[in-house]
């Protein structure tokens, strides 16, 4: 048995409530003990240097296209290096993951090659195609945490209805993009004066409150768990609180442009800045932060979209959308507290015990007998975000050169550590 | 033509105080930018209707018209603007449909950056295409229409047209027709009539306004005697039949029946209201064949005219601009001497 005493840190536990100096005791890949007074005789010791030491981070969505052009082995090293132990992906792949075999290449593949713990989500429909639901109850026992169609909404009203209804059998949780094709086709920015400034078609916003409002009807009348990945408008957020005052088993997402950014990012058609759902106005994005303060807005996802140079050189319309975000969502989510508009606890809840919960993960907690999944950081430390120093393989990025705080010192993954500040731990 | 028309303007000076070394659009531009490409461009209007022989300071400079949407009226203008000012003029058409889109467009302003060209037209479907082509190349671009964004020439030829008439353009009442959401030249000449200070209407149907188009300057109507009443200066926009039957509008009857120009709605204006159009013109949809060729209030014919003297006085400046970047810059410069 090996075992560690991580000591002299701040620890946080948002499951718990728990905020306190004190140490933690890992003993092999779980968590054995932790408080003020833990003591071990014969353990390692790591002096944590009275910074935060809480559970690493899980992330809800990320893109990584393995099988595809993408590499869960490249993802799983930003992922480290962003605090994220647990990294959920998404179907959109070279096939898409919609079947029994490729949910488990993927559970195969992320343990001979990933340095953080990996999660798929399967294909909500075949191909991802929108006409015919997959298998889901054999998809959740290879090992499926969610059904979603990523980065398409599923936009047949019969066909959710199917869905919400079938996966009420095995209490599986059905993830949606939220996003009316038919209002959005050939959107590529917010709808307003800026998209009509530049000569862009616009995505409104009802586009994500109609159907948001369809699902949640539906939803409702099955009984079923709905996810809506990303919200992004001030309109949807008073939809769901409305859902949740009726006790819907309803949560929701918001990936850190949407708090961190506004569309006047993308200035002269900046393609960086281009993501899906497409940034929205000033007023919207204070509303996405006030939502997540007061927990209206359940979890931070990194939305994890590496774009290669060429798929973002293009006309902005033509141009890829996407952020490569798991680096930056931790200094990003931390801006909301440095700000004073949301508490550290919930700012951490967010992107560790509730999305554990929503996918039904034992991680995202500081307790005995969890696994030992761990994030030490820096809580204060000013830093500039330097996109050529992602460890991301593409860097489409928004945020060079943005000032931030919070820096990952290290992470740990079932008890090892696979990151430090000063480099990644490569011996496996 | 009075001979103060027959006096070149000081070319140069403007282009040394010209805001960029491209011409991407009239945001960007100021009121004294503007006035004195109009005051360059009737010199060359004034030139070219004598039939003169215009200055050659684009001799030994190369233009590269390139064109990934189908022109021949915006071409031929540029083509014979740059030949009247001694340029070599080559065309290139890109379709867009056969190539994977845009991978050439890098691709192809790398190309024709290493044949280093001095002078880049370019039309393309897509806002913003024109633009980030101007970051890859060497030379001056301009642009001659992009996507549902601006096209430059077109607003500042409008402006040359309605300047000739009406002595001014600050304080006109101008009333722009028809589809406004797909229109590039609207948003031009939005933002050239805002800068010189004249009034701006939109009148369109609800499904041909973009979103936000009240937050740019203009006062919005939606019934079409309304917004031309007591206006200068009537702006109609070409509008594609295939956005007509069902999308946008619900038949070419309708639309004729509420935002085509004829004599009745016309009678709201002004009786000296000028009436523009940047054709190609669809008779009998968007505009009266009556209305289009009444000899005393059309300008359609002259605003084609005046497109060439203005693309004649943007080339020069640009040209004249880049000389005197390469000059402080100390890089060779391919051009002819320029003009004293």
């Amino acid at each position: 048995m090996s075992a560690t005493l991580y000591h002299n840190a701040r620890l946080i536990d948002p499951a718990s409530g728990r905020d306190e100096p004190g140490g933690l005791l890992v003993e092999d890949d779980r968590i054995a003990d932790l408080g003020p007074n833990v003591t071990a005789d014969s353990a390692a010791m790591v002096d944590c240097g009275g910074h935060v030491l809480c559970p690493g981070l899980v992330d809800m969505m990320a893109f990584v296209s393995e099988p595809g052009e993408g590499s869960l082995t490249t993802a799983s090293r930003a992922a480290a290096s962003g605090g994220v132990t647990t990294l959920t992906v998404m179907p959109n792949t070279t096939p898409p993951l919609d079947n029994i075999a490729l949910v488990e290449f993927i559970a195969r593949r992320a343990r001979d090659t990933a340095i953080v713990n990996i999660h798929p989500m399967a294909a909500a429909t075949k191909g991802l195609a929108g006409a015919e639901m997959s298998e889901i109850g054999l998809l959740l026992k290879a090992g499926a945490v969610a059904f979603t169609d990523g980065r398409k909404a599923v936009a047949s009203a019969r066909l959710m209805d199917r869905l919400l209804t079938y996966a009420t059998a095995f209490d599986a949780l059905v993830v949606q993009h939220v996003e009316d094709p038919e209002l959005a086709r050939g959107g590529c920015i917010n709808q307003g004066e800026l998209a009509t400034r530049l000569g862009l078609p616009g995505i409104p916003v009802e586009a994500e409150t109609v159907l948001l409002e369809r699902d949640l009807r539906l939803a409702a009348r099955a009984g079923a768990r709905y996810h809506a990945a990303q919200l992004t408008c001030a309109q949807s957020l008073g939809v769901i609180r409305h859902a949740k005052a009726a006790r819907a088993r309803v949560s929701c997402g918001v990936a850190p442009q949407h708090f961190a950014l506004n569309e006047n990012a993308i200035g002269e058609y900046r393609t960086f800045a281009k993501t899906s759902p497409p940034l929205r106005c000033e007023e919207d994005r204070q509303a996405v932060a006030e939502a997540l303060a007061d927990g209206t807005i359940d979890v931070i996802v990194s939305a994890h979209d590496p774009q290669s140079e060429e798929n973002k050189r293009q006309p902005f319309a033509q141009a890829a959308d996407g952020v490569a975000g798991l680096e930056t969502m931790l200094p990003l989510a931390l801006e909301l507290y440095h700000a004073g508009q949301a508490p550290l606890m919930r700012v951490l809840e967010a992107m560790t015990a509730r999305p554990a919960d929503l996918i039904g993960l034992p991680a995202g907690r500081l307790a005995a007998g969890a696994p030992a999944d761990l994030l030490v950081f820096d809580l204060d430390t000013p830093w500039r975000i330097d996109t050529s120093r992602l460890h991301s393989k593409a860097k489409n990025s928004p945020y060079d050169g943005r000032p931030v705080q919070g820096r990952v010192l290290r992470t740990i993954v079932g008890g090892e550590t696979v990151f430090t500040a000063n480099g990644f731990q490569d011996a496996p | 033509m009075t001979q103060a028309h027959l006096t070149a303007p000081d070319a140069g000076q403007l282009a040394a105080a010209f805001p960029a070394r491209h011409l991407l659009g009239i945001a960007g531009l100021g009121a004294e930018h503007i006035e004195a490409l109009l005051d360059l461009s009737e010199y060359y209007a004034a030139l070219n209707q004598a039939r003169a022989e215009p200055p050659k300071p684009l001799a030994g400079r190369t233009l590269i018209n390139l064109f990934f949407e189908n022109s021949t009226r915006t071409r031929t203008s540029f083509e014979l603007a740059g030949k009247r000012l001694g340029a070599s003029v080559i065309n290139m058409s890109v379709a867009t449909s056969s190539v994977k889109k845009g991978e050439s467009l890098i691709d192809t302003a790398m190309t024709l950056n290493a044949m280093h060209p001095d002078l880049l037209v370019m039309r393309h479907p897509e806002s913003g295409a024109v633009a980030l082509l101007s970051q890859k190349v060497d030379g001056a671009v301009l642009n001659a229409g992009d996507g549902q964004h601006e096209h430059p020439t077109q607003a500042l030829l409008d402006a040359l047209t309605i300047r000739r008439h009406k002595g001014r353009i600050t304080r006109l009442t101008v009333a722009i027709c028809g589809d406004i959401l797909h229109s590039r030249v609207e948003r031009s000449n939005i933002s050239l009539l805002n800068i010189m200070g004249a009034r701006v209407r939109v009148v369109a149907p609800p499904t041909l306004l973009p979103a936000g188009v009240d937050r740019l300057g203009v006062e919005v109507f939606h019934d079409m005697r309304a917004g031309l009443a007591d206006c200068d200066i009537v702006m109609m926009l070409r509008l594609q039949s295939e956005r007509m039957a069902g999308a946008f509008s619900p038949s070419t009857r309708e639309y004729f029946h509420f935002y085509g120009l004829d004599h009745d709605k016309l009678s709201a204006a002004r009786d000296d209201a000028l009436i523009m159009h940047p054709g190609p013109m669809n008779r009998g949809v968007e505009i009266d064949t009556e209305v289009a060729d009444d000899v005393n209030r059309s300008v359609i014919r002259e605003q084609v005219e005046m497109g060439v003297a203005v693309r004649m006085a943007c080339l020069d400046v640009l040209a004249r601009r880049l000389s005197q970047e390469r000059a402080a810059a100390g890089t060779p410069n391919s051009g002819g001497k320029p003009e004293p």
